[in-house]
């Protein structure tokens, strides 16, 4: 029974929370390592697009609540989230053809065009504070809770209760839909064989009549739509904040690096990895050794490895880590 | 133009901008960004220096600087002796610790032949060394805390004059620049910039939740600004006050503008300073070394030079001086707030478009573009709201008049980006491009 206590209180505190952060982190980090395959620069922006399109999706959510229409028991901000992806990809290929376009024709070296991305970075998180401002939004609607902590444990008996809140069920089930379509995608469509070949070898594919503006094109699309994605499921999950976007950078670029830059099945796992360290390294143990270490070996404090404050260290220390032992990343990254 | 006289035009160009707002808004104003300003100066010749001589990409600078400012406190605070005697050695003694344990760790990693003998080792190392640490920091840092929380609750500073603080902002920075230049310096351009990103906000959150530090987000008001006085000591000063009226300005008016000429005068001779080693180093065999590294990294090892030591050195050089920038703000704002800090877009990004718009690798140039970007940057402030009310001004009161003047402030970034894209689109070398100097 204690043993069951625990591992329900595992599953509450670390498991399910680490498993949405994961798809969280590995759909930014997915668009991260599509723009560094194809066209091979880190992009700074990235936060600030996953910001931006959270926030179109948040006023037309807006706009959809006050018209009455709702999803039901899903949030509303599902409906609206097709016209943030619209309102993304409009944004993205308008960049690439302003800003982009001029250095990938002119052969500037990766480290200009990283440059010019911190420029659109400040474009698009000052167009985001524009439309939407800089406090807090929380768009969330529908039900709150799959099966909730009370529920739980009148269903089970269990003494430890656990809830299963309905963005988490959203995020991983969306998330692992988006996946699966990309990779069908990568795979198996003449367009997704072409990007793949673009990565690996821009000149062999060149010759075998690749268009790299149409890859590109292509490429900003499908960027544009995890971007959005990944940033509506954080925002439903945790709370629509600009600057918050901006700091997932990090853990985003740690997550795409520690899979290896560049290979999409990396950005998961690194996502993967980065998530499950951050949440249980943060986490205060006390609870589940309370169920299985008898009274007096119990630890004095609340057993935690590392304060919250510093989950960004950990990001930061496997990025390191990796880097150092294998550079190339766990998954060997450089191509999708 | 002629390549000699072309600073010299934008520097006036830019001179007549500043003393135009001088005359059209007001001397204070004027002053504050041009105080702003000269310290983004000294930022962005410490970014040019790791950037434009190295080709180092560090985008942890707002981290950097926020050391520079950490030293303010720690030197020129007054000592806070009930801290000391609470247990401030014994933090010492737990940091010391800690250190020790890190440097066994990687000379065990070095040193030991066996690979699972280092693993076994370094894993020992690290579980001892962390209750080690946590024994002897966790009730020192509680019993700090506990002093006087609402006013103190800090280990206090050392009562020392405060242009000492630059010199030990520029050792804090240096030492912590050391440490990631030890890890991250081997990597490609692209992950040492992601490094540098995590290291920044690393340092920001120390400081902004080791209370016993720094208070934390509870920050430290009324920092020592020694030798620039008071402006309230000023009012009351009969010389002063006589000054003031010969020239017939009130007195709390001529207080402010005589404190942020001094402050200016401080910082920009720091600037002058730096501006002169720097210029001066790099027109040595040392410069020529450093572009010739930054060039062609193969050939220049071929030729026998130590790259890998002259990018530590130049990496730790460049925070130094950014440390230094640190330092100075600290002591202008008169506060430290490590939360404020936590910005990179006004205190790392902001910095990198100063650099690329006056030319990387020219340090008159950062200093150009210091001037510029920050008069852009606190202009569009005040100045898209304003311009928003005219564009409204036939639209009806409303949600979305009211929504359009209140982001108008935010009109600063988008602009400030538009310039950085523009110039890496049209110019890429800046404005003052780095000299060829063959």
């Amino acid at each position: 029974m204690e043993i069951l206590n625990a591992a329900v209180a595992l599953l509450n505190y670390v498991i399910i929370p680490a498993t949405s952060y994961a798809a969280q982190l590995s759909l930014g980090a997915l668009g991260v390592t599509l723009v560094y395959g194809i066209l091979r620069f880190s992009n700074f922006a990235h936060g600030d697009t996953m910001a931006f399109g959270t926030a179109i999706t948040i006023l037309f959510t807006w706009l959809l609540q006050s018209f009455g229409m709702t999803a039901g028991p899903l949030p509303t901000a599902l409906i609206a989230l097709p016209i943030g992806i619209a309102a993304t990809s409009a944004l993205l290929l308008l960049t690439d053809r302003a800003v982009y376009r001029f250095h990938r024709k002119t052969k500037a070296p990766p480290v200009r065009l990283v440059i010019v991305s911190m420029g659109v970075m400040f474009v698009m998180n000052g167009l985001t504070r524009f439309i939407i401002g800089v406090k807090e939004r929380n768009f969330a609607d529908g039900d709150r809770f799959i099966i909730n902590a009370a529920q739980f444990r009148h269903l089970t008996g269990l003494h430890e209760g656990l809830a299963i809140r309905s963005t988490t069920a959203i995020t991983v089930v969306v998330a692992i839909v988006v996946v699966g379509l990309l990779f069908w995608f990568l795979n198996n469509t003449w367009t997704g064989k072409a990007m793949r070949a673009f990565s690996d070898n821009e000149d062999l594919s060149l010759l075998s009549g690749v268009n790299p503006e149409y890859v590109v094109k292509v490429t900003w699309l499908i960027v544009a739509a995890l971007a959005t994605i990944a940033g509506v499921l954080y925002g439903l999950d945790k709370a629509f904040k600009p600057f918050t976007y901006f700091q997932m950078l990090l853990p985003i670029f740690a997550a795409s690096v520690v899979g290896g830059l560049g290979n999409p099945l990396g950005a998961i796992g690194g996502g993967i990895v980065i998530a499950f360290s951050e949440v249980s390294l943060t986490y205060a143990w006390r609870k589940v050794f309370s169920y299985l270490l008898p009274e007096q070996f119990l630890p004095h404090g609340i057993a935690q490895l590392v304060s919250i404050d510093y989950k960004y260290a950990i990001s930061f220390i496997i990025l390191v880590v990796v880097l150092l032992f294998k550079p190339t990343g766990l998954f060997s990254g450089r191509s999708l | 133009m002629t390549r000699l006289n072309r600073p010299l035009i934008y520097f006036a160009v830019i001179g007549l901008l500043y003393l135009s707002i001088g005359i059209l808004q007001s001397w204070m104003l004027a002053l504050t960004v041009l105080n702003d300003a000269l310290i983004a100066a000294v930022m962005a010749l410490g970014v040019n220096m790791m950037w434009g001589y190295a080709g180092l990409f560090n985008i942890g600078i707002s981290g950097f600087f926020a050391l520079g400012g950490l030293a303010v406190v720690l030197v020129s605070n007054s000592a806070n002796l009930e801290a000391w005697n609470a247990g401030t050695p014994r933090i010492l003694l737990s940091l010391l610790c800690g250190g020790a344990f890190v440097f066994g760790g990687v000379a065990a990693y070095r040193k030991l032949p066996s690979a699972w003998l280092r693993v076994v080792v370094i894993l020992l190392l690290t579980g001892l060394g962390w209750a080690t640490f946590e024994y002897v920091y966790t009730p020192a840092v509680e019993a700090v805390e506990a002093v006087n929380p609402a006013s103190a609750g800090n280990i206090g500073g050392m009562g020392l004059p405060v242009p000492l603080a630059w010199f030990v902002g520029a050792g804090f920075a240096a030492f912590a620049a050391w440490v990631v230049a030890k890890i991250a310096l081997g990597l490609r351009s692209d992950y040492l910039a992601i490094a540098t990103l995590g290291i920044g906000q690393i340092i920001i959150s120390v400081m902004k939740n080791e209370i016993w530090l720094d208070r934390g987000v509870k920050d430290v008001y009324d920092l020592h600004r020694w030798p620039v006085p008071k402006e309230v000591n000023l009012q009351n000063a009969d010389w002063f006050i006589a000054a003031a009226h010969s020239m017939g300005i009130d007195v709390r008016t001529a207080s402010a503008l005589f404190v942020g000429i001094c402050f200016a005068l401080i910082s920009a001779t720091v600037l002058v300073f730096l501006l002169t080693l720097a210029e001066t180093s790099l027109n040595s065999p040392w410069g020529r070394m450093m572009r010739a590294i930054r060039d062609n990294e193969v050939a220049a090892e071929a030729m026998g030079k130590d790259v890998k030591k002259r990018h530590l050195q130049i990496f730790v050089l460049g925070s130094a001086v950014v440390g230094i920038g640190g330092a100075l703000y600290a002591v202008f704002h008169g506060i430290f707030s490590p939360h404020s800090y936590d910005d990179p877009l006004r205190y790392t990004f902001l910095i990198w478009a100063m650099v690329i718009l006056g030319g990387s690798g020219n340090n008159f140039g950062s200093t150009l573009g210091a001037l510029v970007v920050m008069l852009i940057w606190i202009q569009a402030e005040s100045l898209g709201p304003a311009l928003m009310h005219l564009i409204t001004a036939h639209l009806s009161d409303g949600p979305l008049k009211s929504q359009l003047i209140n982001s108008a402030v935010q009109i600063r970034l988008p602009l400030v980006g538009i310039v950085l894209i523009a110039v890496l689109r049209f110019s890429p070398r800046g404005l003052l491009p780095e000299r060829s100097r063959n």
